[in-house]
């Protein structure tokens, strides 16, 4: 739990679903991917700590929440579209960095 | 369950059943759905309970026609006078933004939060923020919603606006599938739920939340016509429940929302046999002797400057004087103005306002919307309670509506001081000077008295007539009267009938006068005959006298003849003893002289 991580994720789910199961796979493996050791992922499931759902403006399951870096970004659903997730969280994918730098 | 309660089987059924057990469950078949009161002014009666208890309402309606305030006000009334606490699930406004908006009304919502009998959960969805990728659904809005509720046990849930989910996120079908769960949740929860929803073109909501929403769906309403606005309410459906299927006006004020609820449709009133007076006692005695009915419905109409207002003031003055409440809705002239004109017919309405008697409300007809109008009386008599109120002039509504809404105004109004017992004096101008009329908004078939004042032109002057139209259940006379508003007050002058009708103004007086004269005329005439009369009485009294007197005299006369004759006799008879003596002594003896001397003697003692 190293503060000096530069993405700081947290994914909400309510409950084991087969669903939350596969947005967190699918995160690990885009992060692992893109973002080798800069990363922590929090998994917070709302049916253990409802209360939490309030500050982070949840409402959808599962929620991906970017808390780090700012600002704050929010991706809804299962996390299966691999482009949609990196551009939603703002990740400039591994070996295009400069194709969409160019841009 | 509910059909099967009803079938006759089972009414058998129950007809067998002990009677202890019987009145345990008769209850539950009889009785329908249980209802949650509202709290809200009038909307629990328009809907015979509240809102259906334990199921989710949709309240729709435009942007401004009071959604959230209707909401909060449920809430906020089920906590502090039903202790029933409440979450607001707000999807528009941040829980501060909501409090300070509702405090205007004296919601307090800050300190029932502090006292953990309420909970405002304001859900943001910003559509910047979102990014959606594959499925998902809205566990964590309904876990948000279910931790919320638990926290607190609340009964009452307020979702406003749900919608705004449709402008966050793009999915629909999951959405739309999402919305009917949790709508059947709440059911499950067992919770009274309103669901706001903004009113879409053509349809209720703009995306048919109605469709899962079916239990109950009200309809809220902000129409401007001529440039005044009027908030209604309706409801649009209740599913198992009887509720008024009209649209109801309703107020937003200081205290909240009020709705009206306008007609009860029954003709139930009570009816009070006891009576008011006029205030002008000759009036009273047009009316059998003892004025209008309590409770009753007065119309008093008239052209201008017939003395309407003084009729209506001096109404309220009697009842004021009578130790009775009244309310003086001014429409026209503020009330300064009506005490000051009121003083220079000798009536004093300052004592009344200053014992807390008389109550002045004045406003302008454009001050706000018809049923506004309606919803400040309405109120106003609920906290005054007066006995009669007044109000002046009726005709001046029409400038805010037409003539079928003010007599629908009326009408209700009339229905609502007759279930109160309160008289009403209304006053109305008539624009035209020909008295055929049942115009005067179309009220004159609802009122129980009406009484119309005009003008008498006769003789190059103008002069006030008064007469009463009609007075329901009151023997009243037929007369036209002149009405006369002098320094002492008002009053009605005796009818007096010339040659050519009924004399008003100075032709009355000219009358009166001339009458007055023939009457010193023909007194004159009595004593002259009276005179004549005395004088031949005297006369003949003095010829009996004269005839006494000479009866008088001939009596003496008749009596002297007699008395003479009398004397004669005597005389003539002494003489005839003094020539029979005398012839004794001449011829016979002694002894027979001396015994005829004694018996002369004798015989003329």
């Amino acid at each position: 739990m190293a503060k000096a991580k530069a993405w700081q994720l947290r994914l909400y789910i309510a409950g084991e679903t087969p669903r939350s199961q596969t947005a967190l796979k699918n995160l690990k493996q885009y992060c692992e991917k893109h973002l080798k050791g800069q990363y922590e992922i929090e998994v917070i499931d709302l049916l253990i700590k409802p209360q939490l759902a309030e500050g982070d403006q949840i409402f959808a399951v599962p929620t991906l929440v970017r808390k780090v870096p700012e600002p704050i970004r929010k991706i809804i659903g299962d996390l299966s579209n691999e482009e949609k997730v990196l551009v939603g969280l703002n990740i400039i994918p591994v070996g295009m960095s400069s194709a969409v730098k160019g841009n | 369950m509910k059909t099967q309660f009803n079938t006759p089987d089972f009414q058998k059924e129950m007809n067998t059943m002990t009677t202890s057990m019987k009145s345990k469950i008769q209850f539950a078949p009889q009785k329908t759905l249980p209802k949650t009161p509202t709290g809200i002014n009038g909307f629990d009666e328009i809907t015979m309970g509240g809102l259906p208890e334990g199921r989710p309402t949709l309240i729709c309606g435009e942007a401004g026609s009071g959604k959230t305030l209707f909401s909060t006000e449920f809430l906020v009334r089920g906590i502090v006078q039903f202790n029933e606490p409440g979450v607001f699930i707000a999807f528009e406004e941040k829980a501060e933004e909501l409090s300070k908006n509702v405090a205007s009304l004296g919601f307090d919502l800050k300190k029932l939060v502090k006292q953990q009998k309420l909970r405002i959960d304001y859900v943001h969805i910003k559509r910047t923020e979102i990014e959606e990728t594959g499925e998902y659904d809205l566990d964590g809005l309904f876990i948000r919603i279910g931790h919320a509720i638990d926290s607190i046990g609340a009964k009452r849930v307020v979702l406003d606006t749900v919608e705004n989910l449709f402008a966050g996120l793009t999915n629909q079908a999951v959405l739309r599938a999402e919305l009917r769960r949790l709508f059947q949740w709440l059911k499950e929860k067992g919770v009274t739920a309103i669901i706001t929803g903004e009113k879409g073109n053509g349809t209720l909501t703009r995306e048919g939340l109605e469709e899962y929403v079916s239990d109950c769906v009200i309809l809220l309403d902000h129409r401007v016509s001529n440039q005044i606005s009027t908030r209604r309410l309706r409801i649009v459906k209740y599913r198992g429940s009887l509720h008024g299927t009209n649209e109801y006006p309703f107020l937003i004020d200081e205290d909240g929302i009020s709705v009206l609820p306008v007609t009860s449709l029954k003709l139930e009133a009570k009816v009070s046999s006891n009576r008011v007076s006029t205030g002008v006692p000759t009036l009273d005695l047009m009316l059998a002797g003892k004025g209008f009915y309590q409770g009753s419905s007065i119309l008093i109409s008239g052209t201008a400057g017939t003395g309407k207002t003084s009729l209506g003031a001096s109404f309220a003055n009697q009842v004021c004087n009578e130790g009775g409440r009244c309310i003086y809705f001014a429409f026209e002239e503020s009330p300064e103005q009506i005490i000051r004109n009121m003083h220079s017919i000798g009536m004093n309405l300052e004592k009344h306002i200053a014992k807390g008697l008389l109550k002045f409300h004045a406003s302008r007809p454009t001050l706000y919307g018809l049923e506004m109008h309606l919803v400040m009386i309405y109120k106003l008599i609920k906290q005054f309670k007066p006995a009669a109120i007044v109000l002046d002039p009726i005709s001046n509504l029409i400038t805010v509506g037409s003539v079928g809404e003010v007599k629908s105004i009326l009408t209700r109004l009339i229905d609502f001081l007759q279930s109160e017992q309160v008289t009403v004096m209304f006053t109305a101008l008539t624009m035209n000077t020909i008295v055929n009329d049942q115009t005067d908004e179309g009220v004159s078939s609802l009122v129980d008295s009406w009484i119309l004042l005009r003008d008498i032109e006769l003789n190059g002057e103008r002069n006030r007539g008064l007469y009463i139209i009609k007075s329901r259940g009151i023997k009243h006379s037929n007369q036209v009267r002149e009405f006369v508003i002098s320094n002492e007050g008002l009053r009605l002058e005796d009818v007096y009938l010339g040659p050519e009708g009924i004399l008003t103004g100075s032709a009355r007086e000219a009358h009166k006068l001339q009458k007055q004269m023939e009457n010193i005329l023909s007194k004159h005439a009595l004593g002259r005959k009276d005179k004549e009369i005395e004088r031949k009485a005297q006369e003949l009294q003095a010829r009996i006298a004269t005839l006494n007197f000479e009866f008088e005299s001939i009596k003496e006369a008749l009596k002297n003849d007699s008395i003479e004759e009398e004397l004669r006799q005597e005389v003539l008879q002494q003489n005839v003893d003094k020539e029979t003596l005398f012839r004794d002594n001449k011829s016979g003896g002694g002894r027979e002289n001396g015994r005829s001397i004694n018996a002369g003697k004798n015989k003329r003692k």
